[in-house]
This record gives structure tokens, sequence and C-alpha cells, in this order.
């Protein structure tokens, strides 16, 4: 299939994106104005603590917000296409067929109750008009391609007979039925023990090197990002802090929060060695005063985080940082 | 499964047996029936006499163990009241009173279910707020009070229907039923709509809150993020997780319908089990409140193993562990 835009080209816009919830307790802006760029068949690793508007930011693009999430103003634009002002038939078409999502917890998203068989062939008949058999056929195909032996008789079990892994592993199959221009995965190996984790990474990999798709990959690891993106996305409290390229990001952080995010992989430190957690907490995202965010908890703060919200600025190509005291500290 | 069941009968035959004792030791405290059935002129001679016809004279722990003994070779005595076999005059009752709980649940359910699937799918929206008020209504207003407002409306004034009686029967593949004539149908609506009410309110809410709890999860996310209608999602995805709830309350619900068509059969003059077991009670005749009793533990026990069975045939993961437990 061709699309406007060839290989490389840009596949996904974010201008400005704002997304609230609106509380009792008041409005929750957990989305804050972010803008991001995704290019075709690019792994963009979306990165920061539990609680920073990564989720939101996801549910944001594929249009699955849980009540009461609106948003509130900016522009989501998919190969060419504005999704917020696309009209509900209209995101359901896209939905499974070029934007797919895959959540945290594999134990949950399949429904309990069903056979796999009958989630997989719903999924394809969604958007493919054909036969049960051949439904049924390329559901036995997808299964195979994701790694799980004997996928005709696996397509007769019902979810809880899998293991984590395994589950996840279908539902990684059935996002790539149509094989998507692109896949948001939402911390989908959080749940999941480190070797099945690692295996899953890989299985991804693979899976997009033949399929050409782009990926945004939300995690709170930035360790699984190293070996996985191209580019990452540092979010905090509602915000982008900083973006760029792994390499950059990773070696030479500009952002303080990317630096601590850092000190605090476990690998990264000499073993046994103490964890550099940052210290405090996320503010509120309910009225959020004036002045940098991370302020609070940041060692280079000063009068001017106080008052003055920093804005994204570029350090050299891709780069863009939202830092007054920008700098790697190494 | 079979292993299931067989444990499952045994504890009801115990359940059987305690309820027996509790019967016996409880009519004997509140009374005895020979002073009801007497007239007030019998002389001393004749009361004697008729208790010991009866076997009151024996202690009570006698009168069990004569009862049990009879019960196990099929025999549950003769009602003090109409010296028929008690067992009979229960069972020939139980039609009426099943057609009238049927009726009723098929009513409740055909109703509620919709309803709460509509307010649980659409919480906020005006027609889900009207009907969530109209239903406190439909519990907080008594039940006979339901049904004598339901005889005066619409049986006494506007004359749509008889105010009480079970219509004509007729016999159809083996089983008479009064739900094969119209007048039949003309006699069971008004006491199926006052036993249904409280079901329906109870089944309304119960549907959406579920219904409300079923939304929000993961898989039916996953399931929009597959792009599929929404009308599936709903008929396929969020009714066959409320139906597993559903048919708990469902199983329940039933026992309590027949247990409660007590109320029903009274105001309506219905001729089932309810109205039998009232009649038995205000003359203490004990042999018929007993069997009354039985049987209707026996209809809870059949229908606890049908709920059981179903949850099987709908939720796969009691099945595996059932057929792995056994
Ligand atoms: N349904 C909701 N109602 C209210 N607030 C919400 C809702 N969903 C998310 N939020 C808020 O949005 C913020 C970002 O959440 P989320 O995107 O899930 O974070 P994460 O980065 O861990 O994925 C959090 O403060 C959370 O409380
Ligand atoms: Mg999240």
């Amino acid at each position: 299939m061709f699309h406007t835009n060839g290989a490389g080209g840009e596949l996904l816009r974010i201008e400005g994106l704002h997304t609230e919830f609106a509380t009792r307790a008041g409005t929750v802006r957990a989305v804050d104005g972010i803008d991001l760029r995704l290019r075709r068949g690019e792994i963009l690793g979306l990165v920061g603590e539990s609680g920073s508007g990564k989720s939101v930011t996801g549910f944001s693009i594929i249009g699955l917000l849980d009540e009461p999430g609106r948003v509130t103003a900016g522009r989501i634009v998919f190969d060419g296409q504005d999704l917020l002002a696309a009209g509900e038939p209209a995101l359901a078409r896209l939905r499974g067929s070029r934007i797919a999502m895959i959540f945290q917890d594999p134990m949950m998203t399949l429904n309990p109750l069903l056979r796999i068989d009958t989630q997989m062939i719903e999924a394809i008949r969604a958007h493919s008009k054909v036969g049960r058999d051949a439904a049924w056929r390329r559901a036995r195909d997808a299964l195979g391609l994701v790694g799980i032996p004997s996928p005709e008789e696996r397509l007769r079990a019902y979810p809880h007979q899998f293991s984590g892994g395994m589950r996840q592993r279908v539902v990684i199959a059935i996002a790539m039925l149509h094989a998507p221009d692109l896949i948001i995965a939402d911390e989908p190996t959080t749940a999941l023990d480190v070797t099945i984790q690692a295996q899953i990474l890989h299985e991804m990999q693979r899976l997009r090197r033949e399929r050409e798709m782009a990926l945004i990959w939300i995690t709170h690891d930035l360790s699984v990002v190293a070996g996985l993106a191209d580019r990452v996305a540092v979010m905090y409290a509602g915000r982008i802090v900083e973006q760029g390229s792994v390499d950059e990001v990773l070696d030479t952080p500009e952002h303080p929060y990317t630096e601590g995010l850092i000190g605090s992989i476990p690998s990264h430190d000499a073993a046994g060695g103490a964890l550099a957690q940052i210290p405090g907490m996320m503010p509120s995202l309910i009225d959020v005063g004036p002045g940098c965010r991370f302020r609070e908890r940041c060692p280079r703060a000063t009068h001017r985080c106080r008052d003055d919200d920093p804005a994204p600025r570029s350090t050299g190509g891709e780069r863009l940082v939202s830092c007054h005291h920008p700098g790697s500290g190494r | 499964m079979t292993l299931y069941i067989v444990r499952r009968l045994l504890q009801s035959v115990l359940v059987v047996v305690i309820m027996l004792v509790l019967v016996f030791v409880g009519v004997y405290v509140i009374g005895n029936p020979v002073d009801v059935m007497v007239s007030t002129e019998a002389d001393q001679e004749e009361f004697e006499r008729m208790v010991r016809l009866l076997g009151l004279d024996q202690p009570l722990w006698k009168q069990i163990l004569v009862y049990i003994s009879n019960l196990v070779q099929g025999d549950l005595g003769r009602s003090f009241a109409f010296s028929e076999p008690a067992l009979k005059l229960v069972v020939q009752r139980m039609p009426a009173t099943l057609e009238l709980v049927f009726v009723a649940m098929v009513m409740a359910l055909a109703t509620g279910i919709p309803l709460g699937m509509y307010t649980g799918l659409h919480p906020d929206t005006v027609p889900a707020r009207l009907i969530m008020g109209t239903s406190i209504i439909g519990v907080s207003i008594p039940n006979f009070w339901q049904g004598l407002m339901l005889i005066f409306v619409l049986a006494v004034s506007w004359g749509l229907f008889p105010s009480g009686g079970r219509g004509e029967l007729d016999t159809v593949f083996g089983i008479t039923s009064s739900l094969w004539t119209a007048d039949g149908w003309r006699h069971v609506l008004l006491p199926a709509v006052n036993l249904a009410l409280f079901q329906c309110t109870l089944i309304i809410r119960l549907v959406r809150a579920n219904v409300r709890e079923i939304v929000l999860l993961d898989y039916i996310r996953f399931a929009r993020a597959k792009g599929l209608a929404w009308r599936r999602i709903v008929f396929v995805h969020i009714l066959k997780n409320t139906l597993v709830v559903l048919i708990t309350v469902i199983g329940l619900q039933l026992g309590g319908l027949i247990a409660y068509s007590v109320v029903t059969e009274t105001v309506f003059a219905w001729p089932g089990m309810g109205k039998l077991i009232i009649d038995s009670v205000y003359i203490l005749d004990r042999p018929v409140i007993v069997a009354y009793l039985i049987v209707i533990v026996m209809l809870f026990i059949t229908i606890n193993l049908i709920v059981d069975v179903l949850y099987s045939v709908i939720d796969p993961r009691i099945r595996t562990a059932r057929s792995g437990g056994d």
C-alpha cells in the first residue's frame, strides 16, 4: 500500500496538545501543551514517571480517552488527516487498521469470556471484507508470526489458558493484523517478568524491521528505550521536557529531569551501588502554578525557574529542551 | 463436575433434615393444631380422639422420628385439614405458582436487561435519570400495596383485567397451563406484573452497575482500539460479561420469587403454593407446611445446580477450574 509520503516522511504530528479531565477536585491538566513528530517506521520512546501523562497522550491520539477526558486544544495530524476533526466513524476505521494500540496488562486486554479465534476474527473482519475461513487462516498465521507454538490449537483456547507473556504476544498479533502504520504500545512489558520482557522487546524489533511500522513505545524505564528507540521524548507533569535522538539524549542529557532518570537506571550504576532516586514528588496537575514544574526537585533551580515557565528551545538539530539551565551534568 | 453435584446434593439433604427439625419444633411451640381444627363446642373426649388420630399425643422426638421414617419411604404425611397426602396438595398447586413466577421473571428480564444496559451505557442522559428515578418508586412501594393498586385501577375501575384467580387451562405437549389460553393470560398479567416490578428494579440496577464497571475495563478499550463496531462491543463483549452476574442473581431471585409469591398469590387469589402455605399456617397444618418447605428447598437446590452449570457454560475460567478440581 502506498501513502502520500514515502518511508521516512512524516506520519504523525502533534501540535500544542492539551488534554484535560474535569473532575470534582478540579481540572486535571494531564497533557498540557505538547509537540511531537513521528516519521514513518520510526520508534519513539515516550518516557517519564508514572502520572506524567504518557498514557493520556496515547489515548488522545487514538481517541479513546476515559470520561471525563477531553482534548481541549491542539492538533493531531496523522498521515495528513486531522484526527481531532475526524468523527467517530472515521476514527473507528483508522483504529486497528492504521493505528493500533497495546496496553500494559495483557491479563486485562483480552475478553476473558471469548476464545482467541473469536477475538482475532472479529478484529480482522472489522476492516477486511473476508469470510470466516479466510479470516481464521489469517489469524492463525498472525499467531505463528509472533512466535506462538501450534497456533491452530491455541486459537481455540481462552485467554486464561495463556501465560502473561503469551497473552501479550496474542495482543501484539492482534495489533499487527492489518499491518498498521503506527502502533502505540503503552508499557507493554511492564507487567511481565524480565526474561519475557526481553523476548517481547526482541520480537517487536524484529516485526518492526519486517513491517516498516512506526512505534510509540511508552515506558517509565529509560533502559528499555535505550536498546529500542530511534528517538526519545521525556515527559514530566504533562509536558515534554526534552526530546531528541536516543543517543544524544542518553549520552548528553540537557534537562536535569532526564539526567535524574538516567541516574536511576539500575544497570547504569555499579552493581550494588545505591540508585540515585530523584528526590521529591511530581506536582499535582490541578492548578499548576507559574514557573518550571520541575523546580521543586531540581538541583539547578533559580529565581527565574520560580516565575518563568521555560518554553521548548532547540539546542541544535531535532533536539528540544525546556529548561532555563540546560547542559549536560557530565 | 459429577463429584461436585453429588457433594451439593448431600449438602441439601442435611439442609432438609435441619429444616424439618426446626419446623417441627416451631409448630409444636406455637400451639396445638387441634385447637384450631376442632369446633369450640367439641367436648374433651372428641378433642383427645383427634389428638391421638393425628399422633400428637406422642413426645416431640417420637413424632419427628416417625415423620422422618415415613419421609424416607416417600410418605410426607396427610394434611390435618384436608386428610389428603400433603405432598399431593403442594404438588397440585405448584404449576400455578411456577407459571406465575415464570411469566414474572421473563417480564422482569425482558424489561430489566435493556433498561439496565441503556442506563449503564448512557448514565448521564435524561432518559437514564428518568428510568432510575422511576425504578426507585418501584422498590419503595410495598408489594401488596402495588398489587392492590393494580387491582383497583386496572381491574376494578377500568375493568381491563380480572381482579383475581387463574384463567382457563389447556393442555399442550402434555403440559397443563393457563398460558395456553387467552383467558389465562388475562388473569396472569396483573399478578405477574406485581411480582415482576421489584425484580425488574433490581435487575436494572444490577445490570447498570455491572455495565458501568465493564465499560471501563481494558478489554473493552482494546475492543474499541481494534476498530470494532459499537454494536458488537455492546452485544458481544459487554452483554456476555453482564450475563455472568445476571445468572447468579436470577438464580437467587427465582427462589425468592417462588417464596415471595405468597403475598402476590394472596392479594390476587392465585391458587398456587403460596396461598396454600398461608392457609396451612393459619390452621397449623404441619404436614403441609413441612411438605411445602421440602418442595421449596428442592426447587432452590435444582435452581442452584442449573445456575452452576450455566456458569461454566458462559465462563470458561470456571469450566477449567472445575474440571481441574474434580
Ligand atoms: N480518567 C481520569 N480521570 C481523572 N484523571 C485522570 C484520568 N486518567 C488519567 N488521569 C490523570 O492524568 C494524569 C496522567 O495520567 P497517565 O497518562 O495515566 O500517566 P502515565 O504517564 O503514568 O501513563 C494523572 O495525573 C492522572 O491522575
Ligand atoms: Mg500509563
